[in-house]
């Protein structure tokens, strides 16, 4: 499948977060690249979702399904920043 | 909503998934449908957000893809769908689906690729191929939120019959500028566009970067990269190009 964008995880990312997570800043672990999720690479052709860096395309997330829950590995985020009082993606 | 204090981002956590009723689909080109969907309990949503679709066959195997939602945050929920030849979702939902059936959703989700009247303009939406969908939310939302931002739209398509909304976009009017551009095959007089979108034709197109514009670009990934890239390059904020890259083979 084509690489994507992280807007195409948004479902699973609040599943997972329990918020709207795409406009959250990562800082990638291995270059130092920030930039909010939703521009972040997205892979779902193999085993799992992997979220990678544009910069450098180092793995930022991944997360799979292993026996009805989900495994989540953040090592490629040195640092996540949110917007405040941005909860659910609906509307109030 | 509007008048209100209290901010739209502000809602009770993750949405679950819950089955919405097809109540209308409209062919838009020969491999694109529009599905308007009745979700009982829709929160409401944001011009560019997305709904995440499930289907579940009989032996437990299930597929989720996510869609941009076609309709103004006020207006009856509904995706564009297009045909991918070697889809998992999109044959079923663009072929067999009818009204009436029941159809396994999630949503609004997303929050990044989302405009809403109070972030102005002016604005450059930019399309490439199915790209167009969460676009002409985002024109619709303009419209019936009374907006008079100015918009420029540069859409690009490889053929004329593929292009999606043609008389609602041929339509528009007050302060909505619509560039066409058609990059295999033109027809017969064709007054538009007849190249790539590239630098060149951003130059050319859209708002200068001193009107400090608002862009949205949303197609294929090459695509994307390549205006993103330009829009900066023209001196384009880098935090103003919002984009959004999907998987449909339907080039620019």
């Amino acid at each position: 499948m084509d690489e994507l964008d992280g807007n195409g995880a948004a479902g699973l990312l609040q599943e997972v977060f329990g918020m709207e997570m795409t406009v959250a800043v990562a800082t990638c672990a291995s270059c130092g690249a920030v930039a909010p999720i939703g521009e972040s690479g997205l892979y779902t052709g193999g085993p799992g979702t992997v979220i990678r860096c544009r910069s450098c395309d180092g793995v930022l997330v991944v997360i799979t399904q292993v026996r009805g829950i989900h495994c989540v590995d953040l090592m490629g985020i040195r640092q996540l920043d949110m917007p405040l009082g941005n909860m659910a993606a609906g509307r109030a | 909503m509007e008048g209100t204090a209290v901010p739209r981002r502000l809602s009770s956590g993750p949405r679950p998934w819950e089955v919405a009723t097809v109540t209308a689909v409209t062919r838009e080109t020969p491999s694109v449908r529009t599905i308007a969907l009745a979700v009982p309990s829709w929160p409401g949503h944001r011009a560019g957000q997305h709904l995440d679709v499930r289907l579940t066959a009989e032996d437990g195997y299930s597929a989720e893809r996510s869609y941009s939602i076609a309709a103004a945050a006020d207006d009856p929920v509904a995706i564009t769908v297009e045909r991918l030849d070697d889809g998992e979702v999109s044959p079923y939902l663009t072929e067999d689906l009818r009204v009436g059936d029941q159809l396994e959703i999630r949503g609004p989700v997303g929050g990044y690729f989302v405009w809403e009247t109070a972030d102005g303009g002016p604005l450059l939406l930019v399309a490439g191929g199915s790209g167009i969908v969460p676009l002409r939310a985002i024109l619709r939302q303009r419209e019936d939120s009374g907006s008079e931002v100015p918009v420029k739209l540069l859409y690009s398509a490889r053929t004329l019959s593929e292009l999606i909304y043609r008389d609602e976009l041929d339509g528009q009017h007050d302060g909505v500028g619509i560039i066409y551009t058609l990059t295999r095959e033109q027809p017969a007089g064709w007054t538009g566009y007849a190249r790539r979108v590239d630098r060149a034709l951003l130059a050319e197109t859209a708002w200068p970067a001193g009107r400090n514009p608002l862009a949205f670009v949303c197609g294929p990934t090459s695509f994307v990269e390549t205006v993103a890239a330009g829009l900066v390059a023209l001196g384009y904020e880098p935090g103003r190009v919002k984009t959004e890259r999907f998987g449909g083979t339907g080039g620019p």
